[in-house]
């Protein structure tokens, strides 16, 4: 176990690493110059020059590099060059939005595909198995802006029942939480569609286990036969699924939260690339990787949860 | 009983307006602007964003002069100015009693401060041009500045107005970047980044009476359809530069809004890099202006809200001279312009940056080409690639752009080493002519003759003005519909 954790938290460093050498090279071979998409058409060439300068852009490469992560390691990522302020206050400010978006975003889509899944598997080749199907079919093949737009078009500007978007922040929780139905949804059902019919596979699978038949014979109800045996020993691959979800969900933020002008990571992330803000991408990056790393740790780690046998093998 | 709890809830709801000081003749005056583009930084003199100017020049930070919707350039903080004969010693007297937002006093060592830190050596100014005529700025008393310049410079007083020359003070300038402080009718309250940016209304203003709106809210949505998704559903009460003209049937048939379509400082053209063969011939350029139909790029792109332009310089300006007709759409002319210049047949890439007239645009521009005879192939490209690659670089053939800076004829006198890469020592010396002469009956003539030189010489294919296309609410008045500059003052605003 403890040799487990430990092989796990070296590769974290390694990945992160990786990562950061990635963007950091790829930054700058891209054509761009922050200093010119900042001073515009207009800047003389003396001023540009000066804002070169300041802010450091006139180093080498690796030296810069060689800087950022020494500075990285105290937990000190640099001034944003667009923003003018330390990207850690930027990131601070805008990860409220995006972790609450992924995660109500996965506790929607958990909680849809389970019942839409377990749902259809109960009714194997009835009319509500057919109906997820055709449902989950529907939801893989929007694209997730479109769904979005259609949502604001009539929830927002046709019923008035929600807003079209923005985010008021959590210090009115009922505003706050309004604000986040429809970019959930908009987030979630593609992610769940894709979810119920692993589900449902995965739950049809276990419900032609001879086990799941004896408990049926020895009397208990349908239900909790689904509920207490089928969905704990069909859990190994929708977790597996989850957590990968979970990665897109976080990059899936991107998208929508364009669409809903929400103050988050997302748009951060867009903004920064648009305006070569090196050490804002750098840390985005990283703190996305971070995420979708930590994510496959969890889902590991709940392997072990959802099947003991599994430990002796960690 | 449903009296008395009916009458409990009046009681309860007077109780909490009392409490809250809130009654109907007293609701503050509160408008929502909508804007495509959020700045990263809130200092003008630091930063070239469009957004910047359009949110706080002559709203927070003011400037020894400003501009009225019609270029007229008007008295500000320098209450009036003299011009000495030779033009070249500008006088200006300066408002008294007026204070920056953080209560520190402005005078003219505030003007003497903002001037030297824009021509410093190191100054960031991204429009440090304005500044290069000036030789020296003196403060004879508080309330006197004298600037006295090199050279003439017939658009000082106007340049004078744009946020590049907001008067900061040294007190509060290292702080404008995140919090700005000016001396203007607006103070800033608050900036949520990504999602909005407050101002309120400074009560010491010198002319504050005036002054009709208590707090401005500017929300920051990039995306034309959710801006639209947010204007129907009353979030917003304006929003000034509309991206989507293909969508303004919807807002004209709504009796919410009025929709207004007005002119900008915008030309829109196909730029040629002129030092690049085939584009160095100008009987190449003369042939692509004759291959492109501008009625059908502003309807494809435009969807017909635009005014189609000749050469470089707005319709609704003075000198304009309409030359839409030095070279009309003509394909099988066009094809024998090119084969007998020899370049037929062959592929020329066009680089556009991610914009939606432009983009639509190339689109239209390369089956005209394709009708002459040419193959166009068209790279749609990042911002910061083109400003890397096309603009800083000349690494191109051609290019759609707006120059959205007024005066900027200029731009055609800026030497080879300008993206353009156009070298003409004439157009050089009648800029130096233009720039400098202060009589505007004259300096009209001159500006007529510069417009017909670059459209007999098909510098560019000259395509449209952008338009300012703006929604607003019908009982939001006072919103400028054409703009000669880039900011927009909120002072003079009101809400029904």
């Amino acid at each position: 176990m403890w040799y487990f954790l430990l092989r796990r938290s070296l590769g974290f460093a390694l990945t992160l690493l990786a990562v950061s050498a990635v963007v950091f090279a790829v930054m700058n071979v891209l054509p761009g110059d922050p200093a010119l998409t900042i001073l515009g058409l207009d800047a003389t060439e003396d001023a540009l020059a000066a804002l070169r300068e300041q802010l450091g852009l006139n180093q080498p490469l690796l030296a810069r590099y060689w800087s950022w992560i020494t500075h990285a390691l105290t937990g000190d990522f640099g001034v944003s060059h667009s923003f003018r302020v330390p990207v850690a206050d930027l990131i601070a400010e805008r990860l409220p939005m995006t972790i609450s978006l992924a995660v109500s975003g996965m506790i929607f889509t958990v909680l849809l595909a389970l019942v839409m899944g377990i749902g259809a598997a109960a009714n194997h080749r009835k009319a509500g198995d057919w109906g997820v199907m055709l449902l989950s079919q529907l939801g893989i093949a929007v694209p997730a802006f479109w769904l979005a737009m259609l949502l604001v078009l009539i929830f927002a500007v046709k019923l008035r029942w929600l807003p079209p978007g923005g985010f008021p922040g959590w210090s009115d929780p009922v505003a706050a939480m309004r604000a986040l139905i429809l970019p959930t949804v908009a987030l979630a059902l593609v992610q769940s569609s894709v979810l119920a019919r692993v589900t449902r596979s995965s739950a049809l699978e276990v419900m032609r286990q001879d086990y799941v038949r004896t408990a049926r014979a020895s009397g208990f109800s349908r239900t909790r036969v689904l509920w207490r045996h089928v969905l704990p020993n069909a859990l190994v691959p929708i977790v597996t699924i989850v957590g990968m979800q979970f990665a897109a969900l976080v990059t899936g933020t991107i998208v929508i939260e364009n669409v809903f002008y929400l103050p988050g990571l997302g748009r951060l992330i867009f903004q920064s690339i648009a305006n070569r803000d090196l050490p804002t991408v750098q840390a985005l990056v990283m703190l996305f990787a971070a995420i979708v790393v930590t994510a496959n740790f969890i889902v590991d780690l709940l392997y072990l949860v959802i099947d003991p046998r599994l430990k002796a093998r960690a | 009983m449903t009296i008395r709890s009916s009458r409990n809830v009046t009681v309860a709801g007077l109780a909490l307006a009392a409490l809250l000081g809130a009654g109907p003749a007293l609701a503050e005056a509160k408008l929502v602007i909508g804007l495509q583009q959020e700045p990263t930084s809130l200092d003008p003199t630091a930063d070239a964003t469009a957004s910047i100017d359009g949110m706080l020049t002559q709203n927070v930070y003011e400037s020894l002069t400003t501009v009225a919707p019609n270029g007229d350039v008007l008295p500000q903080l320098a209450e009036s100015w003299t011009v000495s004969d030779d033009g070249l010693t500008y006088t200006f007297k300066l408002a008294q009693g007026v204070k920056y937002h953080d209560g520190t006093d402005f005078d003219s060592a505030d003007v003497l401060f903002a001037f030297n830190r824009a021509m410093a050596e190191g100054s960031v100014n991204p429009s440090k041009g304005y500044f290069k005529p000036i030789a020296s700025v003196e403060a004879p008393d508080a309330q006197t500045v004298v600037i006295t310049l090199k050279n003439k410079d017939a658009f000082f007083l106007f340049n004078m107005a744009q946020g590049d020359a907001s008067i900061v003070a040294e007190e509060s300038v290292d702080g404008n970047a995140t919090i700005p402080v000016g001396t203007g009718p607006f103070k800033y309250d608050s900036w949520t980044r990504g999602d909005r940016l407050t101002l309120v209304k400074n009560p010491d203003w010198r002319h504050a009476g005036e002054v009709k709106l208590d707090r401005v809210e500017f929300r920051f949505i990039a995306d034309p359809a959710a801006a639209a998704a947010a204007i129907l559903s009353d979030e917003i009460d304006a929003y000034p530069g509309f991206g989507a003209p293909e969508m303004l049937p919807q807002f004209e048939a709504d009796p919410r809004f009025s929709v207004n379509v007005g002119s900008t400082e915008g030309e829109v053209i196909l730029a040629m890099n002129n030092a690049k063969p085939p584009f160095d011939n100008v009987e190449v350029r003369r042939a692509i202006s004759t291959a492109i139909d501008r009625e059908e790029i502003i309807e494809g792109a435009m969807y017909g809200v635009a005014v189609p332009i000749g050469s470089f310089y707005p319709p609704h300006g003075p000198a304009y001279v309409d030359l839409t007709g030095t070279y009309p759409h003509d394909a099988e002319k066009a094809k024998k312009m090119f084969e007998e210049a020899g370049v037929a047949g062959t592929t020329m890439t066009l680089r556009v940056p991610p914009f939606a007239y432009a983009t639509r645009s190339a689109e239209i521009i390369q089956a005209e080409l394709k009708e002459a005879g040419i193959d166009a192939k068209v790279e749609n490209v990042e911002w910061g690639f083109w400003l890397d690659e096309v603009y800083k670089k000349q690494n191109y053939d051609m290019t759609i752009i707006a120059h959205t800076s007024p005066n900027d004829m200029g731009n055609f006198a800026r030497g080879p080493k300008y993206f353009y890469g156009y070298d003409d020592a004439k157009m050089t010396a009648l800029w130096d002519s233009i720039s400098t002469e202060t009589d505007t009956a004259k300096r009209n003539e001159l500006l007529k003759e510069g417009q017909k030189y670059l459209a007999d010489n098909a510098v560019h294919g000259f395509l449209f003005q952008m338009p300012q296309i703006s929604i607003i609410k019908t009982n939001v008045k006072g919103f400028w519909q054409s703009s000669p500059v880039l900011f927009q003052p909120l002072a003079g605003i009101t809400v029904d």
